[in-house]
């Protein structure tokens, strides 16, 4: 609301948005909460056109926003007291802020209050969003995601009103006084230290808070993570341990100010020891399996043209991995490239060669450049060293790029196997396909087009060839891998450089990026090409970042230096403004998170139908559905197939990586030819009897043109119970945050052009919502965070015969989610399958097993994108639930009669899946005027 | 890739007597004419020194060593790099001998092959500039291959299948930056689509008629451009006619009647390094 005035250009966006969010943020999360809940299907009119169903939230958020938009903006921007004193008396106090930031985090997690907690997570969003707004407004990023939160807080206080002072009585207190903080904070910060890097902390708190509380529900017991950096230092931060790993992925991105972030990861060491990149979609704790906090930051894809790279930080910390890799020997090269590579990290971190200096050979020979390394490289090394006189620090490090990027393994994963003969190889994974070595040598290569599919069965793992051209036949090639669990990490791995390097191909339309629904995964997964196109719209003034070698070289004597998260806002030396986007863009993130959260929830719900309905024509309007509705069909199928793979699948659910035995990715081009199925892993269980009730419940449901009103089932009402609601909550928000996006008027085009799509653009917003969320964040920063796309595979087919794919793929039973393309026969349509792995809901208090999401995004140009959702949860008492989740969105110029696009929507999802229920059905209209995204 | 085909010195050896009739030869159809052979080998030595202006280096022929003018097989030099090879035919092992102490003068990292186990005649060792491709053929093995990959650790080493023939460079050779000659055999041309699929980069194709004839030498020389070595009319009318296509390049059609007849091809006969002056 008001409360943001502390910045002034900043200010006034803020206060539009707040002014404007506390209403529709409300509105939204009164959405979302709606539903959430699900129990009731009922059309609220949202500021555009979304029908949530929950009256429980609906009242929240009236109540909240009541309560917020009385509530003084300074209560509301600091989430605790603590802090916003902090903020207030010392904003620069980093360690203050951290303290409160602390104090946040466990104060949700005694709320416990679903709703308080839902509402937050809306909040958050909602925060994140305006951060975003924010952001893109310049102004103080940390105050706008504040006021977001605050208006949360106002709700939750709402519920608990007057009581937020003192902190950690009440969880409804805590979080009440939290909401009062940030208000405070919001208030006072952006007066007192409107620019200070208090703000700017508080708001990367908040917006860390956000994604935590979302996960949080029940207990939020705080866990130090170490991460290991590339330049040897490591940053430990505080998760909640039910954080999801994104979670740490924005801490970790946003202490090191980097927006080029789809090429890197973070790694962890299982419990055998195998390094396995951690999934952002996924509780960490769930995926790393012990009480060992220590990532390590690497990065995952490395780009074969690092001078395509838009800024030089991001090059810089490729630069660091690969001096990481040639100095173990992972990147082998021969003597004269050690020397040339080392002597541009010396030009790179000493500057040109200074004959002076009394002995250089003393701080090479600190330096570890060569798993060999000796004097006579070290001699090498410093006669290089000195021609390079006058090169500039990034100008060194890009020659040092252009040589690394030629090596024979550069950017290659090898994996061991054992060929059918049993003979031992290597399987490296990398850009162009899959290579085969034999020791030193390829012995064959299989390059993505070549590849149909990729599956594993226990610890076999296989790839179908297309055949050649004299080849009628496909052909399989199977290995062995040492384990299944080592064969599944490679599984993932070829899906997830399949999707990233061969998804660029020109035939996918940028749009395509924003229609691909956004689950973390899709936001890890980004394309190459879109986080190319991402990393395009950057527009910061390159951000300041120190050289480390000293570090490096701290760390080989003296261990890692620590650095606090604090510090690292004050390290990275950004301005506020920088800050600011760093900030929107973790707010960003932190939306997609949430939209992922919701999700989730909508998924956990009762099959979810989410039609988004935005003005396009009457004909491509029914094309697209027809496409969509098929979608849903496959959604539907895979849930029945699920249902029957549940069993075994059950069996399996608890671990997800255990559980799964077999997985399949059919990789499938833009070309005609292939078709794609991805068979994902069977990790995550199908909900039987949930399912089916739920499947009866839709379909009684169903029949019915649901329009947006469209009454949740009542049997959705019940599933709706307990984690249903929570997730359903989730879910709402999730609408929620899309609908404030696009609703919120504050969001202006330029600003928020993924936000508020055009109609056009819209129409794969809405498909993913989240997307529209992530678009948002692209306004603020054009980063790649706008388009998030996991793993897709996108196939061209034809429309019937893609869903009947999908029905084969059901296989999807893994958390890995299938991603079908399909082409719409009308227009060009490129249907985009987007996989992602088990989302985690909020788990309950018990920890949900495996969720298991697929997300499929058909977008056509300019008709529809579908995107569906599919999550399968194992509830207690062993059962399983499985919920699709399909979002349509239809982008025309002309109107589109949604009553009729819903009830054909509902109408084949129904015929495909008769024993599956439609529980909501939620339509989201927006008109908004096209604003551009990456 | 920009340096490829630069060289500057070229390492061949004397013809023996003992080449004609103690050579190692796929088939004894045509008895070699000693005299005639040693006149060819005078030509090529003469192109590549007066011609080209190659410093080259010219080892003494070992009557003991039949084989020894096919000097290619002894050493692969990449850059600073030499690896001296242990051939797979007994006959041939010392032919490395000489090879590796003119190597050693001329300041190269000598990399050799130690392992009993392994094998490798160079004529199997294509260098595209980019990568290498070894044949695997009956001189050729996967221990020899591994050992060439260790030897070069910046490249990519490829093996491919030579089923028939003698060596994978019987029938292809690089005729520039991103272009194979190939013959059009079909043992040729599938190994053509072998290496296709085995490497990351695309490459331009030159067919020949004749597999002998894809064999030639390709240079980059400093004030010549583009020069290839390639067989004579008199040899291979048509595959001659064949590198008329390749414009902008310096055509030189070098003799290798005699020595073709033991199975030596135009890259046999010599090693070419490139010697940068030191920086």
């Amino acid at each position: 609301m008001t409360t943001e005035v502390g910045s002034e250009t900043e200010v006034k966006e803020k206060a539009e948005e707040t002014a404007t969010q506390p209403d529709q943020p409300e509105k939204a999360t009164e959405d979302n909460q709606e539903v959430a809940n699900t129990e009731n299907a009922t059309a609220e009119g949202g500021e555009e056109e979304e029908v949530v169903v929950e009256e429980e939230e609906d009242k929240k958020e009236k109540d909240g926003k009541g309560i917020s938009r009385f509530l003084p903006p300074w209560l509301k921007k600091q989430k605790s007291q603590g802090q916003v004193v902090a903020n207030e008396t010392s904003p620069t106090n980093k360690v203050i802020s951290e303290a409160t930031e602390e104090e946040e985090a466990p104060a949700p997690a005694p709320e416990t209050n679903g709703h308080i907690e839902e509402v937050e997570e809306k909040e958050e969003v909602q925060s994140e969003e305006v951060k975003q707004k924010e952001a893109e407004s310049t102004s103080n990023a940390s105050a706008d995601t504040q006021p977001a939160t605050e208006e949360k807080v106002t709700e939750s206080t709402a519920q608990s009103p007057g009581e937020a002072k003192s902190a950690t009585e009440d969880v409804k207190e805590e979080e009440q006084q939290q909401k009062k903080n940030e208000v405070e904070g919001k208030s006072t910060e952006p007066a007192a230290t409107g620019d200070g890097k208090g703000t700017a902390d508080e708001g990367l708190s908040s917006i860390f808070q956000s994604p935590l509380r979302l996960v949080r529900r029940n207990k939020m017991k705080l866990v130090v993570c170490h991460v290991a950096l590339l330049d040897g230092t490591d940053f430990p931060c505080e998760v909640e341990k039910r954080a999801k790993g994104q979670f740490l992925f924005f801490k970790v991105y946003e202490h090191l100010n980097l927006m080029e972030r789809d090429y890197f990861g973070l790694t962890y060491k299982d419990s055998h020891e195998q390094r396995c990149w951690l999934d952002p979609t996924k509780d960490i704790k769930r995926q790393i399996r012990s009480n060992n906090w220590q990532f390590s930051f690497n990065v995952k894809f490395y780009p074969p043209d690092p001078s395509l790279l838009t800024e030089d930080i991001t090059r810089y910390l490729l630069c660091l991995q690969l001096r990481e890799d040639v100095a173990s020997g992972r990147l082998p090269c021969s003597f004269v490239t050690h020397a040339l590579l080392g002597s541009y990290t010396l030009q790179a971190e000493h500057g040109d060669y200074e004959p002076d200096q009394p002995q250089p050979l003393d701080y090479i020979t600190q330096q570890s450049f060569a798993p060999n390394q000796n004097k006579e490289m070290e001699e090498k090394i410093l006669e290089l060293h000195k021609s390079h006189r006058g090169m500039n620090p990034a100008q060194a490090d890009t020659q040092f790029l252009e040589n690394a990027k030629k090596l024979s393994m550069y950017g290659v994963d090898l994996h061991r196997a054992k060929d059918s003969e049993g003979v031992d190889i290597m399987l490296g994974v990398c850009a162009n396909g899959l290579l085969v070595y034999k020791d030193k040598l390829r012995i064959n290569r299989f390059a993505w087009p070549k590849i149909l599919k990729i599956s594993y069965k226990r610890n076999n793992y296989y790839i179908k060839i297309r055949p050649g051209e004299s080849e009628q036949f496909e052909s399989t090639v199977g290995f062995k891998l040492p384990n299944h669990r080592s064969a599944k990490r490679l599984w993932k791995v070829c899906v997830e450089n399949h999707s990233f390097f061969r998804l660029n191909s020109p035939e996918v339309p940028p749009k395509a990026r924003f229609l691909t629904l956004g689950s973390k995964f899709r936001y890890s997964g980004r394309t190459q090409t879109q986080t190319r196109l991402a990393s395009s719209l950057i527009d910061r003034p390159a951000p300041n970042f120190e050289r480390t070698s000293s570090k490096r070289i701290s760390r080989s004597l003296d261990g890692a230096p620590v650095i606090n998260i604090t510090e690292a806002g004050s390290e990275n030396g950004h301005e506020p403004h920088l800050e600011l986007h760093s900030d929107s863009k973790t707010a960003q993130v932190e939306i997609e998170e949430t939209h992922v959260i919701q999700e989730v929830s909508k998924e956990t719900k009762p099959a979810t139908v989410t039609v988004t309905v935005s003005p396009s024509p009457d004909a491509p309007e029914g094309v697209a559905l027809q496409p969509e509705v098929r979608e849903q069909e496959v959604v539907v199928v895979v849930e029945e197939a699920s249902d029957t793979a549940t069993r075994a699948r059950q069996e399996s659910v608890s671990s997800e990586s255990e559980s799964d035995e077999e997985a399949e990715y059919q990789p499938n081009l833009p070309s005609p030819i292939s078709h794609t199925l991805i068979p994902e892993e069977k990790e995550e269980e199908v909900e039987e009897v949930e399912r089916e009730e739920q499947g009866e419940q839709e379909k009684g449901v169903e029949p019915d043109p649901i329009t947006k009103e469209t009454a949740p089932h009542p049997i959705e009402a019940s599933q709706s119970a307990q984690d249903v609601e929570e997730r359903e909550n989730g879910a709402e928000e999730e609408k929620g945050e899309t609908d404030d996006s696009t609703e919120d008027p504050m969001m202006t085009p330029d600003e928020v052009p993924n936000g508020h799509a055009l109609p056009e653009e819209e129409a794969p917003g809405m498909a993913a919502m989240a997307e529209e969320e992530e678009a948002k964040v692209n306004g603020e920063s054009p980063m790649a965070d706008s388009e998030p796309r996991p793993q897709v595979i996108c196939c061209s087919e034809p429309p019937v015969v893609k869903t009947e794919m999908v029905t084969i793929s059901d296989t999807f039973a893994a958390q890995k989610t299938h991603i079908t393309t399909k082409e719409v026969p009308i227009v060009h349509t490129e249907t985009k399958t987007i996989t992602y792995e088990a989302a985690q809901l909020d788990n309950n208090g018990e920890g949900d097993p495996g969720v298991l999401m697929t997300a499929q995004t058909i977008t056509s140009e300019s008709l529809c994108t579908t995107t569906t959702t599919h999550i399968t949860k194992t509830l207690k008492g062993g059962l399983s639930e499985t919920r699709i989740e399909k979002r349509i969105v239809i982008t025309g110029d002309s109107d589109i009669d949604h009553d009729q696009a819903l009830a054909q929507a509902i109408k084949e999802a129904k015929e495909q899946h008769p024993d599956m229920s439609v529980t909501r059905v939620v339509v989201h209209k927006e008109t908004e005027l096209a604003e551009e995204d990456e | 890739m920009a340096g490829f085909g630069k060289f500057t010195h070229a390492v061949v050896r004397g013809i023996p007597t003992s080449l004609a009739k103690e050579a190692l030869r796929t088939d004894q159809l045509d008895v070699v004419d000693l005299e005639k052979a040693q006149k060819e080998h005078e030509v090529y030595v003469d192109v590549l020194r007066e011609k080209l202006g190659l410093q080259v280096i010219q080892l003494p022929a070992d009557e003991s060593l039949p084989d020894c003018v096919f000097v290619e097989d002894a050493a692969v030099v990449c850059g600073d790099t030499a690896l001296i090879t242990r051939p797979g035919a007994q006959s041939r092992r010392n032919e490395t001998v000489a090879m590796k102490s003119a190597l050693k003068e001329m300041d190269l990292n000598i990399v050799e092959m130690t392992d009993d186990n392994a094998t490798l005649d160079g004529g199997d060792v294509l260098f595209t500039g980019l990568e290498f491709f070894v044949g695997l053929s009956k001189r050729t093995n996967q221990k020899g291959a591994d050992i060439l990959a260790d030897a070069f650790k910046d490249y990519v080493v490829s093996t491919v299948p030579v089923l028939e023939g003698l060596h994978l460079k019987s029938f292809c050779s690089m005729g520039g930056p991103g272009l194979i000659i190939i013959g059009s055999s079909e043992l040729a041309q599938k190994t053509l689509k072998i290496m296709q699929q085995m490497s990351d980069h695309r490459y331009d194709k030159l067919t020949v008629p004749d597999d002998i004839a894809a064999n030639c030498i390709y240079m980059n020389l400093p004030d010549k451009g583009h020069v290839l070595l390639h067989c004579t009319p008199e040899e291979f009318p048509e595959s001659s006619k064949a590198f008329e296509m390749l414009k902008d390049y310096i055509l030189i059609p070098v003799s290798n009647m005699e020595k073709g007849k033991v199975d030596g091809a135009l890259t046999c006969c010599s090693v070419l390094i490139n010697k940068k002056a030191h920086v």
